[in-house]
C-alpha cells in the first residue's frame, strides 16, 4: 500500500519537475514571451513572500516593511556590479553578501520592534519600509552613492564564466533567450526557498517560532529565548528578500526607488495572507496568483476594444477593482487563506514511530 | 534519613503594582524531593509569586535561589533552563498547534539544532529530531494523553488541556514543577488522575510547587504548605499543624484573630 503510494507520489513529483522545466518553452509557445517575463516575475515574488511567510506567517511579526529588504539587495547588488560606482563583482559572491547585508537590516529593524506586537509592529515596520525608500531616493548628495530617483542602470547580468544569461544562446534544439535563462535560475531559487521555508517549519526552530506566535510569554516559559528568536525569523525573512532583490537587479538591469513601495509590501503580504498564512504551499500558491491575476486582467481593455468598439473601464482601475473584492470574499468566505496551514502531519509521525518501533 | 536540602530559597521578596503592595517580605524555601503547597485566599499573591519565581516579573526586593545558583532577576527562558518548569493558572497552551508539537516545544529547550542543522538536515539534526519526537510521545504517555497526539490543543477537553500543560512542561526536564491550580475546573474523577500523575512525577525524582484551591488536594499531597494572604505569609509547615493555625482559619474565614 505505501510502496504503491510512494510510487505514485514520486511520480507526480517527475511530472511537476518536467513541467517546471518545460514551463517556459510552453508558456513562450502558447502566451507569448511577455508571459515568461511574468513567470521570472512570479518566482521572484515566491521567494519574497516565503520570506515574509517567516515572518508574519511563522513568527506571527506583522511585518509592513518587508519589500525594504528586497531593496537593500537589489541595490547592494546594483551597486557593487554598475558602472555607478564602478564596481563589479561577480555574482557568486554579491548573492551571498545581499543575503547578508539584508539579514543585517533585519536584525537592525527587528531589535527596536522586540517589545511590539500587533497594530504598533506594523506602523513601525511601515515606518521602517518608508525610511529605506526614502533613503535611498536621497543619497545622491552630497555624495551620490544611490544616484538618486533617477535610480542605477546597465546593471550587470548573472554572469557564470563566460557563459552571461543576457545573451541569447543556443542549446539542443532550443533557444535560450535572457528571460528563459533567469527562468532556470530564478526557479532553481525559488525551489531552494520552498526547501529551506519546509525544514525550517519542521523543525526546532520553526516551532518556536509558531509558539512564539501562539503565545509568547508561553514560551519564553518554556524555555525559548524569545528575543533571539524573534530577531532570527526578521533576519530569515530578510535574507530571502535580499537574495530576491539581487536576482531582480540583475534582471531588469535598472532599478530605482519607485519598485520598492509601500504597495509593494502590501502585495506581498496580500500573497502570504490569501494564500495561507504559514503554508509554504498556499504561500506560493498566493504568489503565483497575484503575480498572474493583474497581468491576465490587462487582456480587458483590448477585449472590450474588440467588442464593443471602445473601452468602458479602463484595465487598470478594474485590477483594483476587482482586487479589492477578491480581498473581501477571501475574507468573508476563506479567511485562513485559499490553502490554510493544514493540521500538521502529526498523526503521519505516530504512525511512523509505531512502524518503526 | 539525610538532611533535607533547599532547592529553591525565596527570600525577602515584594512586588508592588502601583499603589498595591501584592507581595511583602515573603520567604519561602522548598525542599528537594517534596510536594510544597502554596494555598491562600483569591488575590494572596499567590500566582504573583508563581511569575516572580519564573521570571515572568522582576522582584521590586528579594532574593532567589535555585538549585545552588542565585536567579534573581533572570529571564524566564534562563529561569527554566535552570530547571524550573510552570504551568498557568489560566491556561496557556500553543492553541493552534497539536498536542505532541506543544511537548516537542517543551524539548527546545533541551535541544540544540540550529537554522544550519534544520535546513541541512545533518544527521546530527535528523537524530535530534526523532528523539524530539519520541520523547514528547512518552511524555504524552506518561500523561495519560497518548489518544491525543494529533489533535490540536485548543480542541482538546478542559482536563486534558491541563494534562497537556504538565507534559509540556514536563518535556523541559525540570528540577522543580511549578503547577498553579491544575485542578481548577476539574471534576472528582479527573482530580483522582491528576492526584496519581502528580504522586507519579514525583515518584521520578521533580520537586513539585503547588498552588490550588482544592483543600482535600492540597493538603492529602503536600509534605509542608506556605499560606499567603493579602501578599504575606502567614503560616508555613506540615499541613495537620498550618490547618489549625487561627491565623489561616481568620484568613479563609474571615474575622480576627483573637
Amino acid at each position: 500500500m505505501s510502496i504503491t503510494q510512494s510510487r505514485w507520489r514520486w511520480l507526480l513529483w517527475v511530472i511537476v519537475a518536467l513541467l517546471l522545466l518545460a514551463a517556459p518553452f510552453l508558456i513562450e509557445a502558447t502566451l507569448g514571451r511577455a508571459w515568461v517575463r511574468i513567470a521570472d516575475v512570479a518566482l521572484l515574488f515566491i521567494m519574497l513572500a516565503l520570506g515574509l511567510n517567516i515572518v508574519v506567517g511563522f513568527a506571527g511579526l506583522l511585518d509592513l516593511g518587508y519589500i525594504a529588504f528586497f531593496a537593500v539587495g537589489a541595490y547592494c547588488y546594483a551597486l557593487l556590479a554598475s558602472p555607478q560606482l564602478a564596481i563589479h563583482w561577480p555574482f557568486l559572491l554579491l548573492l551571498p553578501l545581499c543575503a547578508l547585508v539584508a539579514a543585517v537590516f533585519g536584525i537592525l529593524l527587528g531589535a527596536p520592534t522586540l517589545r511590539l506586537r500587533g497594530d504598533y509592529l506594523a506602523i513601525v515596520t511601515l515606518g521602517f519600509g518608508e525610511i529605506i525608500r526614502v533613503l535611498l531616493n536621497n543619497l545622491n548628495r552630497p555624495v551620490n552613492i544611490t544616484n538618486g530617483p533617477q535610480g542605477i542602470t546597465l546593471i550587470d547580468p548573472l554572469q557564470i564564466g563566460g557563459f552571461s544569461l543576457a545573451q541569447t544562446h543556443s542549446f539542443a534544439g532550443l533557444t535560450f533567450t535572457a528571460l528563459h535563462s533567469y527562468y532556470f535560475v530564478f526557479l532553481t531559487c525559488a525551489v531552494l526557498s520552498i526547501i529551506i521555508s519546509r525544514r525550517l517549519e519542521d523543525s526546532r526552530i520553526g516551532r518556536a517560532w509558531v509558539a512564539i506566535r501562539e503565545d509568547e510569554l508561553a514560551a519564553a516559559s518554556m524555555g525559548i529565548n524569545t528575543r533571539n528568536m524573534k530577531l532570527l525569523a526578521f533576519a530569515m525573512g530578510a535574507t530571502f528578500g535580499g537574495v530576491a532583490g539581487g536576482l531582480f537587479a540583475s534582471f531588469q538591469g535598472f532599478i530605482s526607488p519607485e519598485s520598492f513601495h509601500l504597495i509593494d509590501s502590501i502585495m506581498v503580504l496580500c500573497m502570504v495572507v490569501l494564500g495561507g498564512m504559514g503554508n509554504v504551499a498556499g504561500v506560493v500558491l498566493g504568489a503565483v496568483l497575484l503575480t498572474a491575476l493583474p497581468e491576465a486582467l490587462r487582456y480587458i481593455g483590448p477585449l472590450q476594444q474588440r467588442w464593443f468598439g471602445e473601452v468602458f473601464i479602463d484595465p487598470s482601475d478594474l485590477r483594483m477593482l476587482l482586487f479589492g473584492l477578491a480581498l473581501v470574499l477571501m475574507m468573508l468566505f476563506r479567511p485562513s487563506g485559499i490553502w490554510p496551514a493544514r493540521r500538521r502531519r502529526a498523526e503521519s509521525m505516530t504512525e511512523k514511530q509505531h512502524a518503526a518501533g | 534519613m539525610p538532611p533535607a536540602e533547599t532547592i529553591l530559597a525565596a527570600s525577602g521578596i515584594s512586588k508592588h503594582f502601583g499603589g498595591l503592595a501584592a507581595l511583602t517580605d515573603v520567604s519561602i524555601s522548598v525542599r528537594r524531593g517534596e510536594i510544597f503547597g502554596l494555598i491562600g485566599p483569591n488575590g494572596a499573591g499567590k500566582t504573583t509569586l508563581f511569575n516572580v519565581l519564573t521570571g515572568l516579573y522582576s522582584a521590586d526586593a528579594g532574593v532567589l535561589a535555585f538549585d545552588g545558583r542565585p536567579i534573581t532577576g533572570s529571564k524566564p527562558h534562563r529561569v527554566a533552563q535552570h530547571g524550573i518548569a510552570r504551568t498557568f493558572q489560566n491556561i496557556r497552551l500553543f492553541g493552534g498547534m497539536t498536542a505532541l508539537e506543544n511537548v516537542m516545544v517543551g524539548r527546545h529547550v533541551r535541544t540544540l539544532t540550529g537554522v544550519l542543522g534544520a535546513v541541512l538536515r545533518t544527521r546530527s539534526a535528523a537524530a535530534e529530531e526523532r528523539a524530539i519526537t519520541q520523547r514528547a510521545l512518552e511524555l504524552l504517555d506518561y500523561c495519560g494523553l497518548a489518544a491525543r497526539t494529533g489533535n490540536l490543543a485548543r480542541d482538546l477537553p478542559y482536563g486534558d488541556q491541563r494534562r497537556l500543560e504538565i507534559a509540556r512542561a514536563l518535556a523541559t526536564e525540570p528540577k522543580l514543577l511549578a503547577l498553579d491550580e491544575p485542578a481548577a475546573g476539574m471534576n472528582a474523577t479527573e482530580t483522582t488522575t491528576l492526584r496519581k500523575l502528580l504522586e507519579r512525577i514525583l515518584g521520578d525524582g521533580v520537586t513539585l510547587l503547588l498552588i490550588e484551591h482544592d483543600m482535600k488536594l492540597v493538603m492529602g499531597l503536600s509534605h509542608r504548605v506556605a499560606v499567603l494572604d493579602y501578599g504575606e505569609k502567614i503560616a508555613e509547615g506540615e499541613p495537620a499543624v498550618v490547618q489549625r493555625d487561627p491565623k489561616v482559619i481568620a484568613a479563609y474565614l474571615g474575622g480576627t484573630v483573637a
